[in-house]
C-alpha cells in the first residue's frame, strides 16, 4: 500500500470521525440522520480505497441510501428536535 | 448515592476489560495476514471449483448458500415484524399535515430516474457472479428507485399484494432450487448445472439464478417497508 492511498484514507477517515461527531452533538434529529448517512458513504468511499468493492457496493446502497430514506420516514412519525 | 458510586466502578472496570481485550485483539491478530485453511481454499481453488469469477460471491452463494437463505429468512421476518407494528397505526399529526406536492424538477427526474435505476439495480445483481455486488446491493438499489418515486409522488399508491406475490415467489424458488440440488447431488443448494466458461454471463451453475430472485425478493420486501412506512392506514 503505497503513502498516496495512506494519506487519502486518512482524510476520509477524519471527515468519517468529524460525521460521527456531528451525529453524536446535535440536538436536531435531521442533521444526525443525515450525519449518519454520511458516515456510510464515507465508509463505502474507504471500503473502496481499500479494495473491499462488495461491501463498498452494499454500504453505499443500504447505508447511506436505503437507511437515510427509512430514518427519514420513521423521523416524521416523530419528533425532529431532541428533548 | 452508593448505587451511583457503584455504577461508575462497573463502568470503569467494564472500559478497562475493553481496552485490554481491544489490545490483545488488535497486537496478536496482524492485519491482513491469513492463517485460515478454508480462506486460503475459498481463494485458490473457488474459482476453479464454481466457474464464477467473483469469490465473494462464490462464498455467499455456494459454500455459505444456506446462510444466505437464513439471511434473506431474517430480512423478511424484520419486515413482516414492522408491518405488524404499524398495523392500524394512525399518525394524526400527519392527516393534519396536507401532502404537499414535489416540486417539477424532482417529479420529472425521478419519472425519467425510476427505469434507469431498476435497470442498474437488475445489472447488478445479474452480473453479481462477474462484478462486484450480488443480490443484496442490487435490491435495495430497486428499492431505492421506489423510495424516489415515494418522495416524487407522496400520493401515489402501490399494491401491497403485488409486493408480497413476488417476494413469496422469489423465496420459493429460492428453495426450489436448493431442493433440486438436495435430490439430484443429495446436497441442499448443491451447484447442479454446469459451471460454463470463466467470465461469461452464463457461467457459475446456479449463481447468477439464485442471486436473481435473492434481488428480486430483496427489493420487493424493502419496497414494502417503504410502502408501509409511508401509508398513514394500512389498507390492502
Amino acid at each position: 500500500m503505497n503513502s498516496v492511498i495512506i494519506i487519502i484514507a486518512g482524510i476520509f477517515s477524519l471527515f468519517l470521525i468529524g460525521s460521527v461527531f456531528v451525529a453524536w452533538f446535535t440536538k436536531d434529529l435531521l442533521v444526525a440522520v443525515l450525519a449518519s448517512g454520511a458516515i456510510s458513504l464515507i465508509a463505502s468511499a474507504l471500503y473502496l480505497i481499500l479494495q473491499a468493492p462488495d461491501v463498498a457496493i452494499t454500504e453505499a446502497s443500504i447505508g447511506a441510501g436505503l437507511t437515510t430514506g427509512i430514518f427519514v420516514y420513521i423521523l416524521k412519525k416523530t419528533e425532529r428536535f431532541e428533548k | 448515592m452508593i448505587k451511583n458510586i457503584l455504577r461508575n466502578i462497573l463502568g470503569v472496570i467494564i472500559f478497562i476489560i475493553l481496552g485490554i481485550s481491544l489490545y490483545f485483539v488488535v497486537t496478536k491478530n496482524t492485519f491482513g495476514e491469513d492463517r485460515m485453511v478454508v480462506a486460503n481454499h475459498y481463494v485458490d481453488d473457488g474459482i476453479q471449483e464454481t466457474g464464477a469469477q467473483n469469490i465473494v460471491t462464490t462464498i455467499v452463494v455456494l459454500y455459505r448458500g444456506f446462510d444466505t437463505l437464513g439471511e434473506v429468512t431474517v430480512l423478511f421476518l424484520a419486515a413482516t415484524a414492522l408491518g405488524a407494528i404499524l398495523f392500524g397505526f394512525v399518525d394524526e399529526k400527519n392527516k393534519m399535515r396536507k401532502k404537499t406536492r414535489s416540486s417539477l424538477i424532482i417529479s420529472t427526474t425521478s419519472r425519467y430516474f425510476f427505469p434507469l435505476i431498476i435497470l442498474f439495480g437488475t445489472y447488478i445483481f445479474i452480473h453479481g457472479h462477474l462484478t462486484p455486488g450480488g443480490g443484496f446491493p442490487g435490491g435495495v438499489i430497486i428499492a431505492t428507485s421506489f423510495l424516489l418515486l415515494f418522495l416524487a409522488y407522496p400520493e401515489m399508491f402501490v399494491s401491497e399484494k403485488k409486493l408480497s406475490i413476488s417476494e413469496g415467489t422469489a423465496g420459493m424458488f429460492y428453495v426450489i432450487i436448493g431442493l433440486v440440488g438436495l435430490y439430484l447431488f443429495n446436497n441442499f443448494l448443491q451447484n447442479f448445472l454446469p459451471k460454463g466458461s470463466l467470465g461469461r454471463i452464463v457461467s457459475g451453475g446456479i449463481i447468477p439464478i439464485i442471486y436473481t430472485f435473492i434481488g428480486i425478493k430483496v427489493g420487493a420486501e424493502m419496497a414494502g417497508i417503504l410502502r408501509n412506512l409511508k401509508e398513514d392506514k394500512n389498507e390492502a
